[in-house]
């Protein structure tokens, strides 16, 4: 059936193509593909399939580069949510996803809304949410700006997180330049299931009902996904009414209706609606069962009258899935929808001819070939070099960096760095999140290196954690790319979990740009190199590209999100020491690498040099070290040496849980070659710090597993403060100022200007 | 004993709740929908916490309107044993069973352990414990500072209906030790006929060591002793 163009649709120009985001050759392809010009329907439905956000049409090539298979992973890359076996018929769904755009300009709903679309990611796979966890960046807390948009992400994920039940557990939060026009919000779920209850968004079965269920559909949100696919630019702020609003109550209801639906058997298939709504659940669900569909837009409960099939398709109103029901269940489907006191309606069915065909009562508004709407989408391999800028900062010699005056007593320089937003306490951010509803958060935030959650039932724990140092990417992007996986790997292993899987969210700049597209392929080269050394496949994520404001691009952030299992859950550790007279073990050689480290960016506003090495079988080694040593319950604590180095690292230990501090005195004199402040501060890899009652058989394992090792002091009681010993001198820090720099340092930057909205100029930075 | 839990829409800390009276205390209990009008024979009711029709309007304004909320009352009116837990303790003020009401706490929505201190024992959720116990627990809640006008407050005192006072480590009721605002540092309190008690802070999520805390279980503990009385 050929569409006909409806009364009041606009004509079909160059002006109104490119408004659509598609490129000339991309509109060729359309007409080619349709042989005739499009509606004004099927414009938008193309325009938001083949955006970026939707298509991954520059990412999609080296996405294939990523390693995604293990005995253990049910589900990879492509569906809602990857999941893994986790042994005694139970599986894990889980996911991370970007909502950067939306929170750039509208922190609270952009941030809410994002926790609520990875909630859906997870539960449509009938798994029931049991953490949240989230990765965040911001430019300088000096800026009013980035403040106020700091109190409206985390209230934003909060208040909907609190409000669905599901405890926000874990993540990382960091603070740069880089981000000060577009910031980073990626939102990461973790679910549980059984086995014999996941279900996939392939539509299935001729004759059975496609049903809209949820929340209805309204005007909110058009053109989001097109919206997320473009650089932030002064006119940003005029697409604020593209965000949507989020409702986590009806987000509840949803969750609680979408279970006891799969559980019920009545669907074969859930996708949640979420960017490009109706469109691009439809098309997508119809691709992965190829099949055909056919869409009646008069039958989706609408919220707003006179709303157009274009805008039906294309809304982004929140909390609304689409599922396709066995022929005849109906009703059920309706029943268990009323009981939660949310509506479902049959829209459309699965039909055999191949056809995407969406109509407005008897009228065909849009119809596509087959499943050619997902599958013909332009695929680019833009050019990749990598910028002269970037190479001549990665070759500078940091070691020639004068140190201050101040820095002749380093214990000035760690209580520094211990204010250092990135490296301080981020309690802040997380007392405004329940970490401990549902009862299993055995770790929460703030005391260990991940989160551990017990899975009930079993003896068994889940741990997880999200990282990525985007500074290092940008220095060296291979690099970057496998300590952002290692280092995730690194703190599962700390807290006595084996490292399973990753999903990532993969923050990028403009990829039309040949620098931008080579820190992209080469992290994607380095991520891929470090998931097969720790054997933690990809099972899915997000790609989230143009993150870039008129001040230039964001660090290249590929966010991953690492999950580990313990086998039993009560020897998971925390971070903070525990007995006094406990041995110090630190695992791991200290380096001269002093580049890329968060001493030269917050001590000196030096963003150079090459970042650490990143040895993967060294890192390897490390995780086995750290597991046997854990299981062997011959460890009290562990923590690994990130941001601000070992010296950071032993400070936390330290003072992690003020109520709890204990000092310690070390002495690195061993290595009396290296350079102070790169001992004390440097990042090289694959170190994590251990306390232990038995200090020769966690040599005994190190030795085994090919870890250098060392005994460099013990712990003491808190009124001995902290001493290092480093080649000749010793720096001595009494505690309470190390709690001080470190507990209070987000607080207090938070208090200095009310976080109310301040509006910016975003060409220039300067307040509107 | 048989405990019923009331799940609204919104609910979110009735597992929790569960998990508690069936895991720990190896009690029955039952979920108690909120259109039905059947408290199932249960001897002691819960209201656990979340967010019952999204907290929209006030917290619990919406939820004492459920059907389930009139047979909560006339079994709290006949001495029956209910208990409201953070949102729980919202609605029973809201429904009128105890006293006062709950404000946005003045410094946010605030996820923490906070220390807790038993006033009174004679009540059926406090009698396993001793007065001037200390317990460890976590809040969750952005809205919990407790208000009253001051006479209502003397009167509470007087009548010995504050159960709960948050304290500091040393068991002094302090400013800093007090995380919402609450007046007179009150963390939960009993109706007059001592029957219905509320408290903000989760005692269900403190009852087993592995997640850090059992200080919960002799709250609960006290429950069998009142049921089986």
């Amino acid at each position: 059936m050929t569409p006909t163009p409806r009364p009041g649709d606009p004509t079909i120009t160059p002006a109104l193509v490119a408004e659509h985001g598609l490129t000339r050759d991309e509109y060729d392809r359309l007409v080619n593909m349709l042989g005739r010009t499009p509606t004004f329907t099927e414009l938008g439905i193309v325009s938001a399939l083949w955006s970026e956000h939707c298509s991954y049409k520059h990412s999609r090539p080296l996405l294939r580069k990523l390693p995604t298979s293990a005995p253990y992973v049910l589900q990879g890359p492509g569906e809602n949510a990857g999941v893994i076996s986790i042994g005694d018929g139970l599986a894990v769904a889980f996911k991370i996803e970007s909502h950067n755009h939306p929170s750039a300009v509208e922190p609270y709903q952009g941030a809410a809304t994002g926790v609520g679309g990875i909630l859906r990611d997870v539960f449509t796979m009938g798994a029931r949410p049991i953490a949240m966890l989230n990765s965040l960046r911001f430019g300088s807390l000096d800026s009013p700006r980035v403040r106020y948009l700091v109190a409206g992400v985390v209230r934003g994920i909060g208040d909907y997180g609190n409000c669905m039940g599901v405890p926000t557990v874990a993540g990382d939060v960091m603070f740069d330049a880089a981000y000060e026009g577009n910031p980073l919000v990626n939102a990461m779920c973790v679910g549980i299931l059984r086995e014999d209850e996941l279900i996939r968004a392939k539509a299935q079965g001729i004759g059975n009902a496609i049903m809209a269920v949820g929340a209805r559909t309204g005007r909110d949100g058009i053109h989001g996904a097109s919206f997320a696919s473009e650089d932030l630019s002064h006119n940003s702020d005029a697409k604020r009414p593209r965000v949507q609003v989020g409702d986590p109550f009806t987000e509840k209801l949803l969750l609680e209706a979408t279970l006891e639906l799969i559980a019920s058997g009545h669907v074969v298939a859930v996708q949640d609606m979420g960017a490009a709504g109706l469109t691009s659940s439809s098309a997508e669900m119809a691709e992965r069962g190829d099949v055909g569909v056919t869409i009646d837009t008069l039958k989706v409960p609408v919220r707003e009258s006179g709303m157009t099939p274009y805008e039906i398709l294309l809304s982004e109103s929140q909390e609304r899935m689409l599922v396709v029901a066995i022929k005849g269940r109906e009703d059920k489907v309706r029943e268990i929808l009323a009981k939660w006191d949310l509506t479902a309606a049959v829209i459309g069915e699965v039909i055999a001819e191949p056809v995407y065909r969406v109509t407005e009562g008897d009228r065909v508004v849009a119809e596509f070939p087959g499943t050619r709407l997902v599958t013909d989408c332009p695929q680019y391999h833009p050019d990749a070099r990598e910028s002269d800028a970037i190479i001549a900062l990665r070759a500078r010699d940091v070691h020639a960096v004068p140190p201050l005056p101040q820095e002749r007593n380093s214990a000035w320089t760690l209580r520094r760095l211990l204010e250092s937003p990135t490296i301080a306490s981020k309690r802040w951010l997380y007392r405004q999140y329940d970490s401990t509803v549902r009862t299993n958060t055995v770790i929460g935030p703030g005391s260990g290196d991940a989160a551990v959650l017990r899975i009930r039932g079993t003896k068994k724990g889940l741990a997880m954690k999200t990282d990525c140092n985007g500074r290092y990417v940008y220095l060296d992007p291979r690099v970057g790319g496998r300590i952002a996986v290692a280092e995730a790997a690194r703190n599962v292993a700390c807290v006595g979990a084996r490292p399973m899987a990753i999903t990532n969210c993969l923050n990028f700049g403009n990829p039309t740009r040949p620098d931008i597209f080579f820190q992209f392929r080469e992290a994607l080269a380095g991520m891929a190199e470090a998931c097969v050394a720790l054997r933690t496949p990809v099972t899915g994520g997000n790609v989230s590209l143009y993150n870039e404001s008129p001040a230039g691009a964001v660090y290249p952030t590929p966010t991953i999100g690492m999950v580990g299992l313990l086998e039993d859950v009560s020897r998971a550790t925390a971070m903070e020491f525990r007995e006094p007279e406990d041995a110090i073990i630190l695992l791991g050689d200290p380096t001269d690498e002093l580049g890329a480290s968060e001493y030269l960016a917050w001590i000196h506003g030096v963003v150079a040099g090459a970042p650490p090495a990143c040895d993967l079988t060294r890192e390897r080694a490390l995780v086995e070290t750290l597991l046997e040593s854990i299981n062997a319950r011959l460890v009290h604590s562990a923590h690994d040496c990130s941001e601000g180095g070992f010296a950071v690292a032993i400070a936390e230990c330290c003072i992690g849980n003020p109520l709890a501090l204990h000092g310690a005195m070390v002495d690195l004199s061993a290595w009396k070659a290296i350079p102070s402040r790169a001992l004390l501060f440097g990042e090289a890899q694959g170190r994590a710090i251990v306390s232990t009652s038995d200090a020769a058989a966690v040599l005994a394992i190190a030795r085994r597993r090919g870890v250098p090792a060392r005994n460099i002091g013990t712990v003491k009681p808190p009124n001995e403060g902290l001493v290092i010993v480093v080649a000749g001198h010793s720096m001595r820090s009494p505690l309470m100022d190390l709690v001080a720099a470190y507990h209070d340092a987000i607080p207090r930057a938070m208090q200095r200007a009310p976080a109310e909205q301040v509006s910016v100029d975003l060409a220039t930075g300067a307040p509107a | 004993m048989k405990v019923g839990i009331v799940r609204f829409p919104g609910s979110n800390c009735e597992d929790d709740a569960f998990h508690a009276v069936v895991d720990q205390l190896g009690e029955e209990a039952v979920m108690l929908w909120h259109k039905d009008h059947d408290l199932q024979g249960s001897d002691v009711v819960i209201l656990p916490g979340g967010f019952s029709y999204g907290d929209y309007l006030r917290a619990g304004a919406i939820a004492r309107f459920s059907p389930i909320m009139r047979e909560v009352a006339l079994h709290a009116a006949k001495g029956g044993i209910v208990l409201g837990i953070c949102n729980g303790f919202q609605i029973a003020c809201e429904a009128g069973l105890l006293p006062g009401a709950l404000l946005r706490n003045d410094a946010g929505y605030r996820s923490m352990p906070v220390t807790i201190r038993v006033e009174h024992t004679d009540t059926a959720f406090t009698s396993a414990a001793t007065v001037g116990q200390c317990l460890t627990m976590p809040i969750a809640h952005g809205e919990g500072r407790f208000a009253a006008g001051e006479d209502v407050l003397d009167q509470l005192e007087n009548d010995a209906q504050v159960l709960f006072r948050y304290v500091d480590a040393a068991g002094e009721a302090t400013v800093d030790a007090n995380p919402n605002g609450a007046m007179r540092n009150i963390a939960g309190v009993c109706n007059a006929a001592r029957n219905v008690i509320g408290l903000m802070p989760h005692p269900e999520r403190a009852v087993d060591p592995l997640l850090g805390s059992e200080d919960g279980l002799v709250l609960f503990e006290s429950l069998l002793v009142a049921a089986h009385a």
